[in-house]
């Protein structure tokens, strides 16, 4: 999940921003979100009875 | 208005469809042809490798099967990887084995790896438009 969220945030930084700081910020906050979102949701499926 | 037009036809690229068709083919190029280096070579290393760990995590180069529309969505969405997915067939390479503990996975590298090589295409495109 931590290497398809790296491949996937990383060439949507590099489509969406200019600058390689930029590219590199808003890759890492995406990157970030993946992760805590993937793990977040996996949480909630464990806790929910179907 | 008409000054406006000018403008944009100005800087519209002679070559968009073949622009489109290189992006295609190798993932990067058409951003390299455009002048756009640093973002060609991202693609042209990130994608290819993308789509490698999905034939190394025994995904599936899925076939075009009409009968079965989402399989057939899948390979669509497989060729759009380009020249990466001609050389994987060529060498009989993605056959999937569905039994393996990382199959599922491999697919979504792959089916993933040709959707995003389509967003880069389409960028090269607006930007050989002069949208970008």
């Amino acid at each position: 999940m931590v290497v398809f969220a790296f491949f996937v945030s990383a060439v949507f930084a590099t489509l969406m921003r200019e600058s390689a700081g930029e590219q590199l910020r808003f890759g890492a906050r995406l990157m970030g979100g993946f992760v805590v979102g993937g793990v977040v949701l996996g949480w909630l499926l464990y806790v929910l009875p179907f | 208005m008409a000054t406006t037009t000018a403008r944009v036809a100005a800087t519209v690229h002679p070559h968009t469809y073949a622009i489109c068709a290189a992006a295609w083919v190798v993932p990067g190029a058409g951003h390299l042809w455009l002048g756009r280096r640093q973002k060609g070579i991202a693609f042209l290393l990130l994608l290819p490798l993308m789509f490698a760990c999905g034939l190394w995590l025994e995904g599936r180069l899925f076939p075009f099967e009409i009968t079965q529309p989402l399989v057939a969505l899948a390979a669509a969405a497989d060729v759009g990887i380009g020249l990466p997915y001609l050389l994987a067939k060529a060498m009989s390479m993605g056959a999937g084995r569905v039994v393996a503990i990382t199959y599922e996975y491999g697919n979504a590298f792959l089916i993933v790896a040709g959707l995003l090589n389509m967003l880069v295409v389409l960028d090269a495109f607006d930007i050989a438009q002069g949208r970008k």
